[in-house]
């Protein structure tokens, strides 16, 4: 289906991400949907907002074969609602029930309404994402109590986890219904990370808001500050430097690496081979000190910023990382080779927490955990800006669905990062790395749209008619493949849950904002 | 006269067990650490954590019972009576018919018992979940155990370990096939037993993963640090039994006290080669998962009930 197709119609929105934009009767939504669906699109975001051209509006974000398509969706002011499309992308179904606990907006007919981001620290009645809402008062906590669903059977009994942990690792509860050591189900409960990002952004200033965006999820601060830059110079109609977003695929490919460096490690370790621990966090650890030597931070926080990027790189920068680049390129292959080689290591990860590709595909599996279960989306090779255009981009895929599957998925783009950042810098033009960004237009909407390590990261930002920032909406990945998770636990045992779920790797912070 | 001095002597090398576990424990350690090219916290690692752990404030859940305190204690007396009846340095030890090789499997079984006991007690998920694993890695690895005692004791006639070791080691020289089986299925039965890859992730920090280390998550202060010294007691306890039995060369005889410093020397070289063996061990092997553990226990009985069958089919 295309997007030309859409009634009403959709215009392109100005910007580096191939993006269309139109408003939507709310009665229309579902068809829209249902078209988006049996043509092999998916949901990508869904976000509320308030204030500037219609009061309420909700906006909706699907992904078709041409790019993006967001559907903004007037609302009543009194008891907005709008038709659930949780039965059509069953993403969805978290999603409705943030809008509705930070908005008030209610999915209609909509099978789970319980809370998901409110844990009792603000009145169900007062929506923090209001104008009204002053986010600076506090609230007395009520009494938090989540009803989870109950599995009932002879010798069924519930192991709950967290949001405590026993390592240094961010909150989440998770509530296994166990049989023996067999899982039957899992059900999550996140939201213990809320910090009221989306709120802050509200006051403050373009500028502020990059820093802000860079802090999401530190592991990913070069994706969503990409992403965030993206947005405001498609607002703004203002163009980086072609320099400038050289140097921003070569932080976003060493994220990637590190990221990647990093989990390869810690999956070794929970299958309990230290060894692998030790050797990837060495690399890992050098990649992170080139950072701070060059970039003036591990995590390459600040480095992308609206406009350009605020670090160039010289040509003994240039040697360093391509001497790095070289040594990464010897070790590698070399862990690649024990991984594979390792009976014990392997019989964990065989078959083990496995997302067969026809669920993936009907729940929704996104970037890196969908890509090793079939669904292949990798937004550098298919809607390529630049510059990935020019760099020609190979998609990691595999069919197995498990753990084995995500690891080979992670050696293949750590391989394939790192053939792009020997492009990157061979072909780096000259040039400047950053230009001032034009006024922001008022009541405006700018997407930024960018592949991290993890998934594709969206953020959302929308002008006021002062052409300050009104509402800015990121979007982590790990929105899609938390309930997944929920699903590829069942059936396996309990103590395998941890290296799955490592598999995974997904976000808290940037999923509960 | 010799009677008091062989008491003394057992006493000593009991205290001298326990004092020295923690070091060895720090020497396996150290190696695990230089095998995955780190650094490592050194030889003392082990007594600094203990340290620890003895002067901090003690925290009970509110509903635990007296058996919850009692259970460290109980595990530690268990342990030293373990390491007690072991000959380490000499076969002369007048306890020792006290106390033979099955009472040592039951000693190290009442203190399993306790700590299982104590886990469910306070009535957390994770407690519960490591006792019923530790019951079922412990009724696999407890048979193949009695097997490899078995057949030592065919070769001795006996089951006094005292008796077991002086027989191997000073009667007559000779090879003993079932030995080989027997002393693979011992190693096998010991990495399980004491919570160790592939069986157990004693570094782990995952408690769904835990086995040995899930029953002990509600203890703090000295009784974590009672129970932790007790299972270094437990490794070192169970290699000096290997030791014994498999490696009982250069050990004193009963009432020959001049042996005793190669003793101590053979021992010494033992130990010091043991560690980084069982380091190499665990550094090659990834974490089995949970129900693989049968196996790999079916295949240390299998092995000891092997070395049985070649005792009677080549040695008698």
């Amino acid at each position: 289906m295309k997007i030309e197709d859409f009634q009403p119609e959709f215009a392109a929105l100005p910007g580096a991400a191939p993006v269309w934009h139109g408003a939507l009767d709310p009665g229309r939504l579902r068809p829209l949907c249902q078209d988006v669906r049996s043509a092999g699109g998916r949901l990508v975001a869904l976000w509320g907002s308030q204030g500037g051209g219609p009061s309420f509006a909700l906006h909706v974000a699907v992904a078709v074969q041409q790019g993006l398509a967001v559907a903004s969706l007037p609302l009543e002011r009194e008891a907005p609602a709008f038709p659930d499309i949780s039965d059509i992308f069953p993403a969805a179904g978290r999603m409705q029930r943030a809008v509705a606990d930070l908005l008030g907006f209610q999915a209609a007919h909509a099978a789970d309404r319980r809370p998901w981001l409110r844990h009792g620290h603000w009145p169900a009645d007062r929506f923090p994402l209001s104008k009204e809402f002053d986010g600076t008062r506090a609230f007395p906590p009520e009494g938090d109590t989540y009803p989870f669903v109950a599995v009932e059977g002879e010798g069924v009994h519930e192991i709950p986890v967290g949001p405590v942990h026993a390592g240094t690792i961010e909150p989440g509860h998770f509530r296994f219904s166990v049989v023996g050591e067999k899982v039957l189900r899992l059900e999550q409960r996140l939201g213990y990370t809320h910090k009221g990002i989306e709120k802050l952004f509200e006051a403050m200033t373009v500028e502020q808001g990059a820093r802000l965006a860079g802090r999401i999820s530190g592991d990913s601060t070069v994706a969503y500050a990409w992403a965030y830059a993206m947005a405001a110079e498609g607002v703004s109609g203002s163009t980086p430097p072609p320099r400038a977003l050289w140097l921003r695929a070569l932080f976003l490919e060493r994220e990637r690496i590190m990221n990647h460096l990093g989990d390869l490690g810690a999956l070794g370790n929970d299958a309990g081979l230290a060894f692998a621990l030790a050797q990837f966090s060495r690399l890992k650890e050098d990649v992170l000190r080139t950072n701070q030597a060059l970039f003036g931070h591990r995590y390459l926080m600040d480095a992308i910023v609206p406009g350009g990027v605020a670090h160039d790189v010289d040509f003994r920068g240039f040697s360093r990382i391509i001497e790095e680049i070289t040594e990464l390129e010897r070790e590698v292959p070399r862990l690649k080779r024990i991984f594979e080689d390792h009976a014990g290591l392997q019989d964990r990860f065989l078959t083990t927490g496995r997302v067969k590709p026809d669920l993936a595909a009907r729940l929704g599996l996104a970037g890196l955990a969908g890509r090793a279960s079939g669904q292949s989306w990798d937004l550098r090779a298919q809607f390529p800006c630049a510059p990935y255009d020019g760099l020609e981009v190979r998609m990691a895929t595999h069919r197995g669905g498990d753990v084995a599957a995500r690891v080979t998925v992670r050696f293949e783009e750590l391989t394939e990062s790192m053939r792009l950042c020997r492009i990157l810098l061979r072909k780096m033009p000259e040039g400047e790395t950053s230009t001032p960004l034009n006024p922001m237009q008022p009541a405006g909407l700018g997407i930024g749209w960018v592949e991290g390590w993890r998934g594709e990261v969206l953020l959302a930002l929308h002008t006021g008619e002062d052409g300050a920032l009104r509402r800015v909406h990121p979007h982590d990945p790990s929105w899609h493949n938390w309930p997944v998770l929920e699903h590829a636990v069942i059936g396996n045992i309990v103590p395998d849950f941890p290296l799955i779920n490592k598999s995974f790797n997904l976000s808290y912070s940037g999923h509960d904002l | 006269m010799n009677q008091t001095a062989g008491i003394l002597f057992q006493l000593g090398q009991s205290l001298l067990l326990v004092a020295v576990a923690p070091l060895w424990l720090g020497w396996v350690n150290q190696w695990r650490a230089w095998l995955q090219n780190k650094r490592g916290a050194g030889l003392f690692q082990p007594y600094r954590g203990l340290a620890k752990l003895f002067n901090k404030e003690a925290l009970l859940a509110h509903r635990a019972s007296p058996l919850f305190r009692a259970t460290p204690y109980i595990l530690f007396g268990c342990m030293w009576l373990a390491a007690g009846i072991v000959p380490v340095l000499a076969t002369s030890l007048p306890y020792s018919p006290a106390a033979d090789v099955i009472a040592l499997v039951g000693v190290f079984a009442l203190a399993r018992v306790f700590m299982a006991l104590a886990a469910m007690d306070v009535g957390t998920a994770f407690g519960s979940l490591g006792a019923r694993r530790e019951m079922l890695i412990a009724f696999l690895a407890e048979p193949a155990l009695l097997m490899v005692f078995f057949t030592a004791s065919l070769i001795s006639h006996s089951t006094a370990l005292t008796t077991i070791v002086e027989t191997l080691a000073h009667k007559q020289f000779a090879l003993y096939p079932s030995m080989a089986f027997a002393s693979v299925a011992f190693l096998m039965a010991l990495l399980a037993e004491n919570a160790r890859l592939p069986v157990d992730n004693p570094a782990t920090h995952l408690e769904l993963t835990m086995i040995h280390e899930a029953m002990v998550l509600e203890y703090s202060a000295r009784h974590l640090a009672l129970i932790e010294w007790a299972s270094s007691i437990k490794l070192l306890t169970y290699t000096v039994i290997g030791i014994a039995l498999f490696l009982p060369f250069g050990i004193a005889q009963a009432g020959d006290w001049s042996a005793l410093p190669v003793a101590v020397g053979a021992l010494l070289a033992k130990l010091a080669v043991a560690g980084p063996g069982l380091a190499l061990l665990e550094t090659l092997s990834a974490k089995l998962r949970i129900f693989r553990a049968p196996e790999f226990l079916g295949t240390a009985f299998l092995l000891a009930v092997l070395g049985m069958l070649t005792h009677f089919l080549l040695e008698t």
